[in-house]
Order: structure tokens, then sequence, then C-alpha cells
């Protein structure tokens, strides 16, 4: 009985040891600025409300025209990430909803090496200290959910060439 | 047995005695031309690593004057040590880049490097996916609508705050060395502007200043270090520092802050936990010429 006790208890301490190890502390303590949500749109639920879940694939003509949906589009359509019965939230392919300030868990699904990465601030851009508080960004800070690829952009301008430097 | 003394007579005008005498002449008439007590306090000043910390803080004290009344700013001007048990590492993601110089433009203003001749501490170079990490095929002046540009990627080399450093073996006067936190920087009082350090440095990271130092008042940063981003004289070389102004507060390099696409890593390679290790344990690493044993700490990764 003595022995029984003594190995839960070894147990407990690993356990407890494991869930405050910094690298566990660090993912309960991720940081992000509020999602990229437009105010013209959100919340959904405002027009959403009173209008019947269609979730025909069609051209999208009268609102969210300007969506180009470059994402798996063959297999993908908004009711796979958009919650039908509540616009205000996301899902996960099994049900489960998740807010737009965690849309990570979202996208983690499929990207899960890169979500891996992402925790441990190696994919994306992180800010603040090196040895304290940072803050990350969410996937939908930079790439479009929509259509993800990052935009290519005009580069700052070349140094000048030996020949040109007065 | 009787030694053979040089009797020192001023009225006996040999040639020994008469060096001795115009040394002393011309030091002293050097020092008078200095004029002001700052400008002979900055002619007197022992190279830093030999300094008190009294003697550091009239040093210091004395550049926020000097920098205030020269660029119309209010300097702060520190000599904050490394922060115990640190050792930086930087990791840069080739296969992120974009190669939009942000980093270049940013590194200028952070640590106030000349206008004119313009200086860039980030040279983005441009190469062929063909072709690999080839620097003989790579392209510095590459001038797109767009980046990145088909068929290529982009390489930014800086320093590489090298654990086996050529420059600081081929400085003359000891002004640069490596610091405790693993910082290659320069006494830009005590270089002598010889540029051997240059000549040594095999990545092209050294600058020299070829005039006195241009600078838009509008875009100084005051916040500096006497060793990093202090207004450098004409003379003097100057290196990244890994943003030691900023890194020694545990602040991330501006760099890292100022990448859009988050290709910029930073970190204490001493702290298992921490970004630098994961890369280095977990992705496909790389150094910049790994033959010549320089031993660089800017590691280059795959992050895809």
């Amino acid at each position: 009985m003595k022995k029984f006790g003594l190995a839960t208890g070894f147990i407990a301490v690993f356990l407890v040891s494991f869930l405050f190890s910094p690298r566990m502390l660090a993912q309960q303590d991720i940081q992000v600025p509020p999602p990229p949500l437009s105010e013209d749109f959100f919340p959904c639920m405002e027009c959403h409300a009173d209008m019947d879940p269609n979730p025909e694939r069609r051209v999208l003509e009268e609102f969210h025209d300007d969506i180009e949906l470059a994402h798996d589009e063959e297999n993908r359509w908004c009711m796979d990430c958009h919650d039908a019965e509540n616009r205000n939230m996301l899902h996960s392919a099994s049900g489960e909803l998740i807010k737009f300030e965690e849309s990570y868990k979202l996208c983690g699904q499929c990207h899960g090496p890169k979500l891996r990465d992402w925790k441990a601030g190696i994919h994306g851009r992180r800010t603040g200290m090196w040895n304290g508080q940072k803050e990350y960004l969410l996937c939908a800070h930079c790439h479009n959910p929509h259509s993800p690829r990052y935009e290519s952009m005009k580069p700052e301008p070349a140094p000048l060439k030996p020949g040109k430097i007065k | 047995m009787s030694v053979k003394k040089t009797v020192l007579s001023p009225n006996k005008l040999n040639r020994r005695n008469f060096l001795k005498a115009a040394a002393v002449t011309s030091s002293t008439a050097a020092l008078a031309a200095c004029g002001s007590k700052e400008a002979r306090e900055e002619f007197l000043q022992r190279d830093f690593r030999s300094l008190s910390q009294d003697q550091i803080a009239k040093v210091l004290q004395r550049l926020e004057t000097q920098y205030e009344r020269e660029y119309g700013v209010k300097f702060t001007v520190s000599a904050k040590e490394p922060i115990p048990e640190t050792f930086f590492g930087y990791a840069l993601d080739i296969s992120r880049c974009i190669g939009c110089r942000k980093c270049v433009y940013a590194c200028v203003e952070e640590n106030n490097q000349t206008l004119e001749p313009q200086m860039h501490w980030i040279q983005v170079l441009e190469m062929e996916k063909e072709k690999g990490v080839d620097f003989l095929h790579s392209n510095l002046y590459y001038d797109h609508e767009e980046v990145p540009h088909e068929g290529h990627f982009y390489l930014p080399v800086q320093c590489q705050q090298c654990k086996n450093p050529p420059c600081v073996k081929a400085c003359p006067v000891g002004a640069t060395w490596a610091t405790e936190d693993g910082i290659v920087v320069v006494d830009y009082n005590w270089c002598i502007g010889c540029r051997s350090c240059m000549a040594a440095c095999p990545y092209g990271a050294r600058h020299y200043n070829w005039g006195k130092i241009q600078l838009e008042a509008e875009n100084i940063n005051p916040d500096t270090h006497y060793l990093g981003n202090r207004p450098r004289y004409k003379g003097a070389v100057e290196k990244c520092t890994f943003c030691i102004q900023r890194v020694r507060e545990g602040r991330y390099p501006k760099c890292v802050e100022v990448c859009p696409v988050g290709a910029r890593k930073f970190g204490n390679l001493l702290d298992k936990d921490s970004e630098i290790r994961y890369i280095l344990e977990n992705k496909r690493v790389l150094i910049l010429k790994e033959e010549l044993n320089t031993q660089p700490k800017f590691y280059y990764f795959y992050g895809t």
C-alpha cells in the first residue's frame, strides 16, 4: 500500500513538473493582437441571424463578392471553416466551435507542423523581448485565409553601385 | 665592468636628444591645438576595455554633450554590460525571405548609419534557385517591380558574429573584440581606420566611414550604446552588433522585429528553450563559408 502511494506521488510530481515546464507555459501564454476582422462585416450574425444557411457552392454576387477562394478551393467551401449556426465563430472538422481570436487552432488541423513551429516562435514574426514577454501574430495577419499565399511586394531601393557613390 | 650611460645633457644636441625633444614639443603642440578640455580628454582617452567604471561614466557624459551639440538631439549613450549567462545566436529562414530589403533600411535608422556615402550593414543577395547558395552568381543590386522574383531566392548577409573572428585577429590595436555575450564590437574611439579587419572579414560585413557621418535629424535614434549605434567618426570602421543597445535590454534586434515574413530569429544559445536552440535542433541549418573555420553564430535555415 505504501509502495503504491509512493508511486502515485512520483507520477503526480512528474505530471505537475511537465505542466509547468517553460515550453508548456509559453504555449499557454500566447498573446496575439485582435484578428484582422473588418468592421463592415463583423459581427457576422448582424446579417446572418435572419438568413437561412446556404451550403451550396456558388458565385457570390451580392455580398463577399471580393473573396477569391484559392485555398484548396476544389475541396473547400465556406461552411468547412465558418460555422453555419453561429457565424461569429469558426468550427473545427469535428464541429467544435473556435473563436476568431484562436483561429490558429483551425488552421493547425491541416497545417500541423506549421502550428508547431509557430508556437515555438519559428514560423511567423515575433516581437517583444527575447528573454521575456513576446507578441505573436495570428495566421490571418499575414495570410489571407481565403487565398493564403504570401503576397509579393515592391522591394525597397537597391543599394547604390560603387561607381555611383559620391 | 662599467655600463656606458647616455648622459642627458641639454647642451649636447645629439640625434637621440633631438628626437626626444621634438616628440615632447610636437605632442604638447598637438594637445594645445586640441583646444577645449573636451577635445583633450577625447584625444587622451584609453581603449574601452581598460577604462574603470568612473572613467566610462565620464566618457559617456562627454559623448552625450558632444552629440547633442552636434546633432541637436538629446542622446543617451549607455555602456550596459552583458546579461549573465547569455551567448547570442541568430537564424535566418532562407525559405521565407522574399528580398523586400525592409531590414536593410530599418537597420540604417536604428543604428544611425551614415546616409552619405551610403552605408548598409545588411546586404540582401538575390540567388538563382537552380544554382543554390552561390556568391559568384548572386546579385546585390536586383531591382524588380515585385519580389520574390521567379526562380530566385534571397540571402541577406550581415556580420556573422563569428566565434573565431578573423577581423579581431587582424586588428593591430585591439579596437575590436568579441564580448562575453558573443557580439563582435568596435571601439570607434580606439579604431585607427587601417581597415585590416575589412580585408580579413570574408563576409564583407565591416564598413568604413569615408567622411563625416551624415544623418537626418528626424531619423536619428538617440537611444545608443557605446559599442553600438552611437554616432561614429570619419575614419572608423563599423559593423552589425545584433543591435547591442536593444538586446542587452532583452529586446529583439530591429531587423527581427521589422521582417514582414518573420524570417529572422534571435535568441540565447545557452537557453535550451530558446527559439534559436529549437531551430538548431529541429531544422536544416547551414553557415556561410564553413571551410574558413570562422564559426559563425549566424545560422541560415530552411523553415519549410
